[in-house]
């Protein structure tokens, strides 16, 4: 239990998808120009995340691991799919937005409004497979671990994204040089937050 | 027989050259039109996985746009995305296998980098607004063009943190010695995550100045 929350705080500041991997920037970098509308991207980030991680986690430990496949059968204790794995992963996190595009819609029309075209975006949104491959990579031990990782990804992007759109809509009463305006200014104040956010390394967890 | 004799354009005619030229400077992936910062600033701690990169990148892209663009005609609108991320993941995992099998040190630093090109939105990005409704071979040179212009930052980016950050060119030693003797010291910082997203607001400003038309209204 202690484990699983530690992976939830870590995937959350220390870890940050945005400030330690830069992953789901060009979302990041072209949605955050008012606060209302990252916190809509943000949610359904932390929606996604914490429903296609699981999935592929599901299927990674079920199917395509080295010898994945054995409570199908004994003999293919040997088969190794793993290099399957970005295309079935890109394919499920495609459907399930999808999916989740259809059920919100049906039972929550109004989180469904406020979400918008954001849910379709996101299946292109690198932070979603970055999350589904560093699950891969670091092979997390329980359908539980995974989930909180999931989670505490989408909860580390949606503050990266609401901070910057926080600052954007104040800079523009400030006095920023010409050539900076606009991309170049948001390019250095990303890199100071995430100097800042660096400060949660020395927490040992 | 038609009276009309179809004028064939050169393969190198201006119209294609353009193609090639514009996503250099006018038009860059990275610093203009801001696609693909994703896995950009990750790799460029170092030079030599930022050119593994950006040649894996070059590959994928001029392949799929051809690809692409030679089904268009038969690609359903509706379902076009999956498609598209279809043939660029099945690119990408031979790309992958590759770099696995000639250069596996690089690979192994690059770690979900590669992966992460399937959702690299410059590519994505280039299937859905050219290679969707144009010929192969403008395609093609449409995915090259884009894919320099990609792989200049990532090296420019790349070849300054490994300057100032370790002192080294491509694992050589460049700074000599008795700088070091002097007192002089590597600059950590730029071995660090965010000074990466610092440096390319630095090339941005830099073109911006000489570039007067991409300056943003406010």
């Amino acid at each position: 239990m202690q484990e699983i929350f530690n992976i939830f705080i870590k995937s959350i500041f220390i870890d940050n998808m945005v400030f330690a991997y830069f992953l789901g920037m060009c979302s990041y970098l072209a949605v955050s120009k008012t606060v209302k509308t990252s916190v809509g991207l943000g949610f359904a980030v932390i929606f996604v995340l914490g429903i296609t991680v699981p999935v592929d986690y599901l299927l990674n430990e079920y199917v395509l691991k080295a010898g994945a496949l054995v409570w199908v059968d004994a003999s293919f204790a040997d088969v190794d799919l793993s290099f399957l794995s970005f295309i079935l992963f890109i394919a499920i996190i495609a459907s399930m937005v999808q999916l989740v595009e259809m059920i919100v819609e049906k039972f929550s029309p109004a989180l469904y409004a406020s979400l918008g075209i954001f849910l379709p975006l996101i299946a292109v949104n690198c932070a979603i497979l970055g999350g589904s491959l560093f699950m891969q990579e670091r092979d997390y031990q329980s359908l539980g671990q995974a989930t909180s990782f999931g989670l505490g990804s989408g909860v580390g992007w949606f503050l990266a994204i609401v901070g910057i759109a926080a600052i954007r809509e104040k800079i523009r009463y400030s006095n920023v040089p010409p050539a900076l305006r606009g991309l170049g200014i948001t390019f250095i104040i990303t890199g100071l937050m995430g100097i800042a956010f660096m400060s949660f390394l020395g927490i040992k967890l | 027989m038609s009276a009309e004799v179809k004028e064939r354009e050169p393969l190198f005619s201006a119209k294609n050259m353009k193609l090639i030229k514009n996503p250099i400077n006018l038009s860059n992936p990275i610093t203009v039109q801001v696609l693909g910062i994703c896995s950009a600033l990750a790799v460029t701690a170092k030079l030599m996985p930022a050119i593994v990169l950006s040649i894996s990148v070059l590959v994928v892209m001029a392949v799929s746009n051809v690809l692409i663009s030679l089904l268009r005609n038969g690609i359903p609108p509706r379902i076009r995305i999956i498609v598209q991320l279809v043939v660029i993941a099945s690119m990408v995992i031979l790309v992958d296998q590759v770099l696995k099998a000639f250069v596996y040190d690089v690979s192994k630093q690059l770690s979900v980098f590669v992966g992460l090109i399937i959702t690299n939105c410059i590519i994505m990005g280039r299937l859905e607004a050219f290679a969707m409704s144009n010929k192969p071979w403008p395609a093609f040179l449409d995915g090259i063009g884009n894919a320099l212009g990609y792989g200049i930052i990532l090296i420019i980016v790349a070849f300054f943190r490994e300057l100032l950050g370790s002192g080294t060119v491509l694992d050589m030693q460049v700074i000599p010695e008795g700088f070091y003797e002097f007192g002089y010291k590597n600059n950590g910082l730029m071995i660090l995550p965010p000074m990466a997203l610092i440096t390319v607001g630095v090339i941005i400003w830099v073109q911006r100045y000489y570039t007067r038309d991409l300056i943003e209204k406010n």
